[in-house]
């Protein structure tokens, strides 16, 4: 899960990383409290949602005056930002933070991960922090990369070189190794995937401060981290769809086109997205069916892909496998449409373990559905059902 | 012939008492796997399956002296008993657990760098030589002897690719899934390798999907040999939306790295014949084979 940035702060917070005091508002009035509170002359407004690339789809405002902090706040609040990591429909914002404005000489970037091929922590920073990172840093040259071990954990030793490697002096110098020792004693405590700082700044004053932060907490690891797991499940701010497929055991994101699909296997469910795009078509959604899924879950699933309004045709792509057969699959799937009653045109694609008892279960049923043999002819079927076409 | 296990393969599940250890098991047995005892703590001196259960791997190694362990633990406790079975000295250990926490992984993969141990997984359908040795939770049908080898990120599009060459008459020499988590045990380089000793592996699939640098550890692998073998590769993820994770674990992109078009590239500038339809890898596949045949 990735947490808000003012969570990931005030977890931060806790390592002594330099990060200022924030508020969190939802309502103009608060954020204009909020900077009063805050003193100052200059503030930030930050929309809260858990996506990139804010910036440049206006969800950070800078203001001069508690005025300006509270138009800003009624800008963002209860409207949807559509950045390039959301959907098109964008996520509400029912949060923003309030942070007083800071004078920044330069930008670095920080980031804290696990190195696949060794399972140690690698750490990368960059003297190129800023806004358009990502692009920066594939080019290898322009990051820095340390490779450390997890146990014992790193220490600001083991950062000795950075400063130098960063041109910082003086206070920032001496507070950036141990920033980057902190950083990975939060990153292994709480499981994390990924801690992200973009960026530290130096400010004018010449020391060190966090400006914005993603934290990454590894959904796996959960059950030992039991105050983010109350944090995801009270969250109304997640998309719905999103929250009650987690609670099904399915995985599912959201995506923006017209072809609902439900795949067994995450594979299989993103090649089914690659060839729904091939032929001019787009997904509405991934959604994987683990190989443990009961039929209720399944049923589940179908009913929430058929609560998306933009879904107008349905591809259900099953590999039976030594655990998960077709027949659970398609019983799942009828059930689903016997409740729902509705007219969405369903094709149902189905191969290995019980395929023919699977697709037994959906034939001479009221059921608007299309069975074929290929993933090819499938996904060709879906296409056209979804554009309003016939089904062959 | 086949890589990493044949039909001598002595195999101990730990976790046997389980209700999914138990059915994989009795499949395994059924197709001749060499399935010698089980592993549950606290369950030690029982038979399940008319097989010994130990409490440890320690026991297990020295009554049963296996070569390979089956782990069917739940994920808080799957990496533990990984790193016994490696400890115990078993050479091959292969881990079927889904959603490991990724820290467990990496303390894992730490801790085997210090023995012989080789893992497949975790998240991994498992591997199998047909008719000689099946460690995990794959069907069986489409499985049939031959010389293809397979080593896969995802099971279900194995399991499609394996329906399609079985039907064409193609076996498989080994299938083996390294997993769909981002920290893994053997990956795709070490595979190829293995596949590339195998005199009777004629050609070799290859499935990945977006996330990580295995297809390009891959690539890299087939450009150095002098020696070609027909790689068939496909790569699933190409549309799959930035920084949203889509299902596997294993599927966010780092710095461009792990992007499908930059796998694709990888493996194409190696030589690999890459599929952008899974539809076409059986097909593939044969003419493939066929040209090969011919010289």
């Amino acid at each position: 899960m990735n947490l808000y940035e003012h969570e990931t702060k005030s977890v931060l917070r806790g390592y002594g990383l330099p990060i200022a005091e924030g508020v969190v508002a939802s309502s103009p009035d608060e954020a204009r409290g909020a900077a009063a509170g805050l003193g100052g002359a200059r503030w930030v407004v930050k929309a809260q949602v858990r996506a990139g690339q804010r910036g440049k789809a206006g969800g950070v405002q800078f203001v001069d005056s508690a005025d300006a902090v509270a138009a800003a706040a009624k800008d963002m609040l209860g409207k949807k930002l559509v950045t390039g990591q959301t959907t098109r429909d964008g996520l509400l914002v029912k949060k923003v933070l309030v942070e007083a404005a800071q004078d920044i000489t330069q930008e670095i970037y920080a980031a804290v991960m696990v190195d696949r091929t060794t399972g140690r922590l690698t750490v990368v920073v960059s003297g190129a922090g800023g806004v358009d990172v990502e692009e920066t840093l594939k080019d290898a040259s322009k990051r820095e990369q340390v490779d450390c071990d997890f146990d014992p954990m790193p220490t600001a030793a083991d950062f000795a070189h950075i400063p130098a490697k960063l041109n910082l002096s003086g206070n920032a110098a001496t507070a950036m190794p141990e920033l980057l020792a902190a950083t990975c004693k939060a990153f292994v405590e709480n499981d994390a995937n990924l801690i992200e700082l973009n960026p530290v700044a130096v400010t004018a004053a010449g020391t060190l401060a966090v400006i914005d932060a993603k934290m990454v907490i590894d959904d796996n690891a959960l059950f030992r981290h039991t105050s983010f797991a109350a944090l995801r499940d009270d969250d109304d701010e997640a998309d719905p769809q999103e929250l009650e497929a987690h609670r099904y055991e399915l995985n599912y994101v959201k995506l923006d086109g017209s072809v609902g699909l439900m795949c067994t296997g995450a594979g299989m469910a993103m090649a089914t997205i690659d060839l729904i795009h091939q032929k001019g078509g787009e997904a509405a959604n991934f959604m994987d069916v683990r190989p443990v899924a009961s039929r209720e879950q399944v049923t589940e699933g179908v009913l929430l892909l058929l609560r998306n309004p933009n879904v107008k045709s349905i591809i259900v792509n099953t590999m039976g496998g030594g655990i998960l057969r077709c027949d659970l699959i398609a019983e799942g799937v009828a059930e689903a449409y016997r409740k729902s009653k509705t007219s969405v045109p369903i094709v149902f694609r189905a191969a290995g373990t019980a395929k023919e008892i699977g697709e037994l279960a959906l034939r001479n049923q009221a059921i608007p559905v299309t069975i074929v043999d290929e993933i090819d002819d499938a996904v060709e079927s879906a296409v056209r059902l979804a554009a309003g076409g016939a089904s062959s | 012939m086949s890589i990493l296990v044949d039909s001598t393969t002595r195999v101990v599940f730990q976790g046997l008492t389980g209700a999914t250890a138990s059915r994989m098991a009795e499949r395994a047995i059924a197709q001749g796997t060499r399935v010698v005892g089980g592993v549950t703590p606290g369950k030690g001196g029982q038979t399940h399956l008319d097989l010994p259960v130990f409490n440890s791997m320690a026991e297990a190694v020295a009554e049963v002296q296996p070569d390979a362990s089956a782990v069917f633990v739940p994920p808080a406790k799957a990496a533990d008993a990984i790193i016994e079975a490696a400890e115990a000295g078993v050479g091959l250990v292969v881990c079927v657990t889904e959603r490991m926490p990724i820290q467990d992984v990496a303390r894992v993969k730490r801790r085997l760098a210090k023995t012989d141990c080789k893992l497949i997984g975790p998240n991994s359908f498992g591997i199998i030589t047909p008719g000689q040795c099946r460690i995990g939770v794959m069907p069986d049908r489409p499985h049939m002897p031959g010389s293809v080898g397979i080593a896969s990120r995802a099971a279900t599009l194995t399991y499609e690719a394996v329906d399609q060459i079985s039907s064409l008459g193609l076996g498989q020499s080994t299938s083996v899934g390294i997993g769909g988590d981002p920290v893994h045990g053997i990956g795709f380089a070490e595979c190829l390798k293995l596949f590339w000793e195998d005199d009777l592996t004629h050609a070799v699939i290859l499935i990945g999907e977006l996330g990580g640098t295995d297809e390009q550890e891959a690539a890299a692998f087939l450009k150095q040999q002098s020696d070609q073998k027909p790689v068939i590769a496909y790569v699933a993820g190409v549309h799959a939306p930035k920084e949203r994770r889509m299902g596997h674990a294993g599927t966010v992109d780092f710095f461009g790295e792990g992007n499908a078009s930059a796998k694709i590239d990888a493996l194409k500038d190696a030589g690999a014949i890459v599929l952008d339809n899974p539809s076409e890898i059986g097909d593939t596949v044969r003419r493939a084979l066929w040209k090969r045949k011919r010289g």
